[in-house]
């Protein structure tokens, strides 16, 4: 294996990596969800925007908390191929949840909120459904913007015969800031959540 | 150099953080009408960013067709995909607004605002895989360099 140094990081050539990029076996389970969630906005029922809401909403919240502050920092420290390996076990489940439990989280808690009349300006609260509608706004910027393009530039990479170890590192770097600060901003819908529970 | 792949990073178009860009302005301007809705908003900021998402996502189109060569077929699996995926996702809430009775140019101005995110994303991300991928079929001595569209830089060395 030869090596060469990039700055800080340790550039390896890399080995294929045999994996699939969107594990067809989760779709199933994604599809169902799904249907779920339309039946559940259509009943209008309260229990089940609640339900695909609060279950969307504290998946979607550990999963990126846990990402960003846990997870995170200890990627940045294992080296390239131990990152790669990690990577291409976690990431292409990510690829199919987050995305479902983001879907889940918006569409229900949006119909939740006009059915509950949160909307309205008149709500005492108005002001901090507004905070939420701007934190999900930008954490879906980062989210979609930086995030989740680099994720798959990773794993395309990892799928060449040659991944190049620069690029990979780089993107991964990305990744890791950026997984940092949608943690950091899902605290602040914690805080908003709660607000607006109490 | 097999000609396989090309094992440098090419320098492009500002495309990513364009459609980044684009996609901020849809995000505000959903942002704006959430504060309003149900109630009819003001329509004029929103449309204004609307156009001014719309003109900047043509504008990457248009950089994404003149890209030569490149990672065409990882281009459109990717967006394909993506775009699939985007449609069930604005879909759902397109599905939300006319079950809540939007209706008339707020439903329009929705609806468009829901298309351009559903084109800006699968773009970005195929872009985004696409530029990391090799280029079929052309040697790398036969890849424009310093034409001012883009570089070839050797990764690791930095020598073009």
């Amino acid at each position: 294996m030869t090596a060469d140094t990039v700055g800080a990081e340790k550039i390896e050539a890399l080995p294929q990596t045999t994996f699939q990029i969107i594990p067809v076996k989760g779709l199933p389970f994604v599809a169902v969800w799904l249907v779920g969630l339309v039946v559940a906005i259509a009943a209008n029922k309260l229990w089940a925007l609640d339900f695909f809401h609060v279950v969307g909403g504290a998946g979607w919240t550990v999963i990126d908390l846990f990402l960003g502050f846990i997870l995170g920092p200890i990627m940045g420290r294992l080296s390239l191929s131990s990152r790669i390996d990690f990577v291409t076990k976690l990431m292409p489940k990510m690829i199919l949840l987050v995305p479902t439990l983001v879907i889940s989280t918006l569409v229900a808690g949006l119909q939740l909120a006009r059915r509950e009349h949160y909307l309205l300006s008149s709500y005492s609260y108005h002001g901090w459904v507004v905070a939420s509608i701007i934190v999900v706004g930008v954490m879906t910027i980062i989210a979609i913007g930086l995030l989740e393009p680099a994720n798959l530039a990773v794993l395309f990479e990892l799928k060449k015969p040659k991944p190049n170890g620069e690029i990979v590192a780089k993107l991964m770097r990305r990744f890791i800031y950026t997984a940092a600060i949608t943690g950091a901003m899902q605290v602040a819908t914690l805080v908003i959540m709660t607000r607006l529970a109490t | 150099m097999n000609g396989q792949s090309l094992p440098t990073e090419r320098r492009f178009p500002p495309i990513a953080e364009v459609a980044v860009v684009s996609m901020a302005f849809v995000i505000a301007g959903g942002v704006y009408l959430g504060a309003y809705f149900p109630r009819p908003a003001p329509l004029a900021p929103v449309v204004s960013l609307l156009i001014a998402a719309g003109v900047l996502l043509v504008i990457n189109i248009v950089a994404v067709s003149r890209l030569k060569p490149f990672a065409w077929e990882v281009f459109f699996r990717v967006a394909g995909w993506a775009l699939l995926a985007y449609i069930v996702i604005t879909g759902l809430i397109a599905y939300i607004f006319v079950l809540d009775h939007a209706r008339g140019t707020m439903l329009v101005v929705l609806i468009l605002m829901l298309v351009g995110f559903a084109v800006n994303v699968p773009l970005l991300l195929a872009f985004s895989v696409a530029r990391y991928q090799p280029v079929d079929n052309v040697p790398v001595d036969n890849v424009p360099v310093d034409n001012g569209s883009f570089n070839v830089v050797d990764n690791v060395t930095g020598e073009k």
